[in-house]
């Protein structure tokens, strides 16, 4: 993803409001970039607070500033940069997470971001784009361009099926229809369920929606995903990220006010690091039963 | 420019005194910089980014001055309803780019600012307003080391070296000893001067740039021209009961 990522900020790099910050990261990545937008590629050092500061400066020079790190390094290190000098004044600046929930694995819970879009929806005028394949990411920032609002990329590792024809880009897109469960994926997690799904019996595949822009508004919400619950009766909702501050919290939120709520709802998240050991993001991800294997084995096991 | 000041400090005083407000103190110490930047040194390109909020009165009191703020405006400082808070807020006034009150950030913002301007090739300087207990924080070492490595001469960095924080002297805090050693060590030319000596700073402002940013490193009095708020902590907080109000213009006036 991080590829697809640099290639669309290529195309952009000559634009006269582009500008781009990483906090000293980049190696074998940004590249590209750094000799694409010369001058308008800084490196900030390790210094996210100013960093964000620097990028809210810029963005009332009437610059749209990238502003890009490892996620945690971006959203927890900068967090009241982010809150009173760029989502206060509703700015047009462009987050840039890399390492989306267990991503950066066995490097350890400091390079985590399983709290990343819930800490930042808190905020006023924020939006959360959650690609969930490598294709989505131009579409994601095209839409972040177009939003002219601030904006979190949380950016992971493209898991999907090889020749897989993906649907175009939307908020909430239905990537696999079947007659089992609906089920909503956030993020990158939905390539290996994808595959893991159509292994099935075409008469166990879910309905897979995939949900890539928080926060959910329920003027938004889809009617064909509504339609699809309420005939399912089992609604699941699959994320990388602690209950708190959701995508499914917010959801069964969403629904609850208005009143169309599922007979059966199920929520795998991100529970930490139950065992206190540490492994690679697939060992975290099966800690909190949020592998394919895992959603298959529900999937088959409900009635 | 004398008569500006007195003016600027009795307005000052009033205001506060009206909405029953404190942070005097800091207000006071930073009146007299802040009035001779924007009277003497500013020109229509540059821009005034205030890092530390809480003189917001004495920002509002110097727009007051440049006819940019109205006396009736003036009257909702503090009060519900308001844009003028008790530190600058968003989408508060066209003069004010940023909220800030949390300290630590207007030196990163006005760093971008200049960067912006400069990467859009438009002229200005960004003249940023600090405070000294505000380098107890983090950022705005990290924001110092951004514009002396980049060489942003269009920064200036004016602080209020006031010697008194929130709970305590700056001394007794975390003590920085001499600030401007520091900034020249971090590649910053440090320019002391009396932080009320209004032809000093105007001198030390309009010097010839040099090949580095400038910081004007002002010492200044808490509380200044009002004789029992000087050097006072408390009058970082306390609001004046109508006796001391009495006394502080009776002062005030006579300068």
């Amino acid at each position: 993803m991080r590829d697809a990522f640099t290639r669309i900020l290529v195309a952009h790099a000559g634009e006269a409001d582009f500008v781009f910050l990483t906090g000293d990261v980049g190696f074998k990545a940004l590249e590209p970039l750094r000799d694409a937008a010369k001058e308008r590629f800084i490196n900030a050092g390790i210094a996210e607070q100013n960093m964000v500061s620097v990028a809210a400066g810029l963005a009332r020079a009437g610059l749209r500033p990238w502003v890009y790190s490892i996620a945690p390094f971006i959203y927890a290190r900068a967090f009241e940069q982010i809150r009173n000098d760029v989502c206060m004044h509703e700015l047009p600046i462009f987050l840039v997470g890399n390492g989306g929930g267990y991503g950066y694995g066995v490097m350890g819970p400091t390079h985590h971001a399983i709290e990343d879009y819930g800490a930042l929806l808190g905020l006023p005028s924020l939006t959360a784009y959650i690609p969930a394949f490598a294709d989505d990411v131009p579409r994601a920032v095209a839409r972040m361009l177009a939003a002219e609002r601030p904006a979190y990329l949380r950016l992971g590792r493209d898991e999907k099926p090889k020749d897989f024809v993906l649907p175009a880009y939307a908020p909430w897109r239905r990537i696999l229809s079947g007659r089992g469960a609906t089920l909503v994926v956030v993020g990158p997690l939905a390539g290996g369920i994808l595959a893991a799904a159509q292994a099935l019996p075409e008469s166990s595949w879910p309905n897979l929606w995939v949900l890539s822009e928080l926060p959910i508004l329920p003027a938004h919400l889809p009617a064909a995903f509504v339609a699809d619950f309420q005939q399912s009766g089992h609604l699941v909702v699959v994320e990388e990220h602690v209950a708190h501050g959701s995508a499914g919290a917010s959801l069964v939120h969403a629904l609850v006010c208005a009143q169309t709520v599922p007979r059966r709802f199920t929520h795998r998240f991100a529970r930490g690091y139950p065992s206190g050991h540490y492994g690679s993001q697939l060992y975290h991800r099966q800690e909190s039963g949020l592998d394919a294997a895992a959603i298959v084995t529900l999937l088959t096991n409900t009635p | 420019m004398k008569d500006i000041l007195r003016k600027a400090r009795l307005r000052l005083l009033k205001m506060h005194f009206e909405s029953g407000v404190g942070h005097i103190g800091g207000n006071l110490s930073s009146l007299d910089m802040m009035l001779t930047l924007h009277h003497r040194v500013m020109d229509s390109d540059d821009r005034f980014v205030l890092s530390k909020g809480h003189a917001a009165g004495a920002l509002y009191i110097t727009l007051w001055s440049l006819g940019r703020l109205t006396d009736e405006q003036l009257t909702t400082f503090h009060q519900d309803h308001t844009k003028l808070g008790g530190h600058p807020l968003p989408h508060g006034l066209a003069d004010i780019p940023f909220a800030v009150g949390s300290l630590g950030h207007g030196l990163g913002l006005a760093a971008g600012l200049a960067l912006g301007n400069k990467l859009h090739g438009r002229p200005g300087r960004v003249f940023c307003l600090l405070s000294d207990g505000e380098w107890n924080e983090g950022s705005t070492w990290e924001s110092l080391m951004f514009l002396a490595h980049r060489n942003l001469r269009e920064v200036v960095l004016l602080v209020d070296v006031n010697g008194l924080q929130g709970f305590g002297a700056t001394a007794e805090v975390a003590n920085l000893g001499s600030l401007a050693r520091k900034l020249e060590e971090f590649g910053v030319e440090a320019r002391e001067v009396d932080g009320h000596d209004t032809d000093a700073m105007e001198f030390a402002l309009k010097e010839p740039p040099t090949d580095r940013p400038v910081a004007l490193v002002a010492r200044t009095i808490k509380g200044h021209g009002v004789s029992f708020m000087e050097n006072k902590m408390e009058w970082h907080y306390l609001p004046m009961t109508a006796e001391q109000y009495r006394t502080a213009v009776e002062e005030v006036s006579r300068r």
